[in-house]
């Protein structure tokens, strides 16, 4: 190699090199405009930074929360199941099980607003309007026991409102708290001053799942013999004559959307939505035990029986199939997933 | 002759389990003397024979069906939809430090979604000079970097503060995972935005419905935060992320947001849902810690485990397991299997790199009998992972978050492996 090739390839090493400098912008991305910040940037600080321009009143976002809410936490926000208590609790925060609520817990009522406006329906973000979100922050401040019934909440008196937990947080602290007494020469030798004595036992609890044989799910098989039998397959119902059987698989996976709310199969009970076992062929409304929203009653009375179209239709958008009812779900986009589920229905009769 | 071990023994299993069986009540701990010859080695076996799988039949593998227990799995009762739930990484069937992406544990908040490269934006705005939009190919023309870290959930272990409680470290230490990112750095695309000097907080969200956002400091942000779009080598699979994830070395896992849409610079704390209601720490007082980031020292024992159950008998054991700090590097890794009384330092195999998974191992010849196993690290600040009892003390049991407590597994004569509490 030539000395002065040398040298060329020395002086591009040294411009690439030098690149642009810390400082300096490479030029990529574009500005973005003012309605796509709009667009995205929804967040609502503790400050009130964000909020947009709205009111609504406690009557008003009862009647929403009963719509688009009560169905997983409860016409008085007390929650169903397992899911979230929106109020109550206060005094619980030192209790052997607290109850962490709006009330009793959060901070900040920006965040009450930043989460139901962004983030809720489960299932159905971003469907709630802002004047909808103010009535429905009146109304869990209401449920709460912190204004009465007459209030009305907007982005003008929206920072006069405080949390009764406002004080109740602290930045970290383990830093001064904690890592000085664990930040000590470890006991290597005697470290005991007696045997120890088994005083917890997860195994007693018996909350883990198992594999087949009962050990905890996931144990390794032996491997100093032949493997032993593989489990039997999980039974599951046998398809209707006739079912596609790709179509019912393609339906169970769809269904783990609906599994949120809904149970199917033997033993299925109720859940947040009505158990569906034998839907296919039932009157709207008339699941057996379940209490059904107003419009989906008279849905049935009006004579909806749930077919293949029926079930197809609301599927494919249950807000505007039968308006007001109270499954808070978006719907199945995809005609394909809507023909799927309506298979794997087929398949658990009543 | 068939010997499928996926149908059950065969005689010649069954004969070949009794002989070794045999051999090994015999031999104890010393070398194992064979009644027989092995029929696997003096019998030509199928494998030995003829073709296996043509190059053409696994464009992208899953692991051998042999392995179909190593994977994922979730607690039913902790969550009322599996749409808002975790899973549990099986640790105890894993080795090394990095985690397959495949079995790696998952957590969301409104499912795992479906975000195509042309169909992804990233926003940057804010207090910032210019609110910019980039494209995914945009990032991908940013400088590169290379990091690994550990991602583990600020509840790992949370269900284990009032007393032992689910059987597995699978379950109890398994909200981890461990990868090689590749992908820009977050200071790199702040820089381009130009962060206003009133800047001190950024929040990221993601594009999921949930939109599950966190804020954290500035300094953070410019220091060892990445926008990934690599792990493991691949792109990020669907429940990590795909196309773009954050990764917040040594931070909790809820911060590391997925899909990830929007990065706003404020002069405060957006105090979201998840830095609030979730995410933040009680105490016994009744109030709260609050921005508790930083994931301090912990380690576990993977095997031994009770997923993991010694099944050879006395003699040579290897003990392994894992050791992880928010705060840097693991400089120690001490084992007990007394109970605490001794502790004995055990080898940190392979490179330590900080804020990410360490693989440690522990050689030691049985005796058969029960063993109250526990590891303990240390990291390069100093500071030693406590006991459970030391952090119940200061936190009380309804702090659900950050449990970094030393575990104990009860190894019984018979090789079967307990999660349990001791005093």
């Amino acid at each position: 190699m030539s000395r002065s090739r040398d040298l060329l390839l020395a002086s591009v090493a040294a411009a690439c090199l030098a690149g642009p400098a810390l400082a300096d912008k490479l030029g990529l991305g574009r500005p973005a405009l003012p309605e796509e910040v709009a667009a995205w940037d929804l967040a609502v600080l503790p400050d009130g930074t964000g909020l947009p321009e709205g009111s609504g009143d406690v009557l008003t976002g009862e009647e929403v929360f009963a719509e688009k809410c009560a169905t997983c936490h409860g016409e008085f926000a007390e929650g169903l199941d397992a899911w979230p208590v929106l109020a109550g609790g206060a005094g619980t925060l030192t209790d052997a099980r607290p109850v962490k609520t709006i009330g009793s817990y959060w901070p900040h009522l920006s965040t009450v607003f930043d989460y139901v406006h962004r983030s809720m329906p489960f299932g159905s973000a971003q469907t709630v309007t802002t004047d909808e979100t103010y009535a429905i922050a009146a109304f869990l401040l209401y449920s709460n026991g912190l204004v009465e019934d007459d209030f009305e909440l907007s982005k003008e008196n929206f920072t006069t409102v405080t949390l009764p937990n406002a004080d109740g947080f602290y930045p970290d602290d383990r830093a001064q708290s904690e890592y000085p007494l664990f930040t000590v020469q470890p006991c290597m030798e005697s470290c005991r001053s007696a045997p120890p004595q088994v005083t917890k036992r997860a195994i007693e609890l018996n909350v883990t799942p198992e594999d087949p044989d009962g050990r905890p799910a996931g144990s390794l098989p032996l491997v100093t013999a032949a493997a032993p039998a593989a489990p039997a397959e999980a039974s599951s119902a046998p398809p209707a004559a006739g079912a596609d059987q790709a179509l019912v698989a393609a339906g169970e996976k769809v269904f783990k959307v609906c599994s949120a709310c809904h149970r199917l199969g033997e033993g299925a009970k109720n859940s947040t939505g009505p158990v569906l076992n034998g839907v296919i062929g039932r009157t709207a409304g008339t699941g057996e035990g379940f209490k059904y929203s107003k419009p989906m009653a008279e849905k049935g009375a009006a004579g909806l029986v749930w077919d293949a179209a029926t079930i197809d239709a609301y599927l494919a958008d249950p807000k505007g199939y039968i308006p007001k009812n109270k499954m808070s779900f978006a719907g199945l986009k995809k005609p394909e997933d809507r023909a799927a589920v309506i298979a794997y229905l087929a398949t658990f009769g009543g | 002759m068939s010997d499928d071990p996926q149908t059950g023994p065969s005689r010649r299993a069954f004969l070949r389990h009794s002989a070794l069986a045999g051999a090994g009540l015999v031999a104890g701990a010393s070398v194992a003397r064979a009644a027989d010859p092995d029929p696997l080695i003096t019998e030509v076996q199928p494998w030995a024979s003829a073709f296996g799988d043509p190059v053409d039949a696994t464009p992208y593998g899953m692991p051998i069906e042999f392995e179909s227990h190593v994977v994922r799995r979730n607690v039913e009762w902790l969550t009322e939809s599996t749409a808002s739930s975790i899973n549990f990484t099986p640790i105890h069937a894993l080795e090394g430090t990095i985690t397959p992406q495949g079995c790696a544990f998952e957590r969301h908040h409104s499912g795992a979604i479906e975000l195509s490269k042309p169909d992804y934006r990233l926003m940057i705005n804010g207090l910032v000079e210019t609110p910019l939009v980039f494209t995914y190919e945009d990032l991908t023309r940013f400088p590169r970097h290379v990091l690994t870290a550990f991602c583990e959930c600020a509840a790992n272990g949370g269900m284990e503060w009032g007393g032992a409680q689910l059987e597995g470290c699978q379950f109890t230490q398994g909200m981890i995972h461990n990868m090689e990112y590749t992908g820009v750095m977050l200071r790199d695309l702040l820089a381009e935005a130009g962060v206003k000097p009133e800047g001190k907080w950024i929040y990221a969200e993601g594009a999921d419905a949930s939109s599950n956002g966190r804020s954290m400091p500035l300094e953070k942000a410019l220091d060892d935060v990445m926008v990934a779009f690599f792990a493991n080598g691949e792109a990020l699979r669907k429940e990590h992320g795909y196309p773009v994830r954050l990764v917040v070395p040594g931070f909790e896992g809820n911060m590391w947001i997925k899909w990830l849409r929007r990065i706003g610079v404020y002069d405060q704390a957006v105090e979201s849902r998840e830095e609030t209601s979730k995410y933040t720490d009680l105490m016994p007082d009744g109030r709260a810690r609050k921005w508790t980031w930083i994931m301090d020292a912990k380690s576990v024992i993977t095997s031994p485990s009770p997923q993991a159950p010694i099944r050879h008998g006395a003699g040579p054991l290897v003990i392994t397991g894992l050791a992880w700090s928010g705060l840097g590097k693991v400089t120690a890794v001490d084992v007990s299997i007394d109970g605490g009384n001794t502790w004995v330092p055990a080898r940190l195999s392979g490179e330590v790199k900080a804020k990410a998974l360490t693989r440690f191992h522990f050689d030691l010849n049985w005796d058969g009998s029960e063993m109250f196993l526990m590891s303990r690290c240390t990291d390069e600040t100093g500071y030693v992972q406590p006991t459970k009892d030391a952090l119940r003390a200061i936190r009380g049991v309804n702090n659900v978050y950050h449990n970094n407590a030393i575990q104990t597994w009860w190894v019984k004569p018979d090789g079967e492996v307990e999660n349990v509490e001791i005093a």
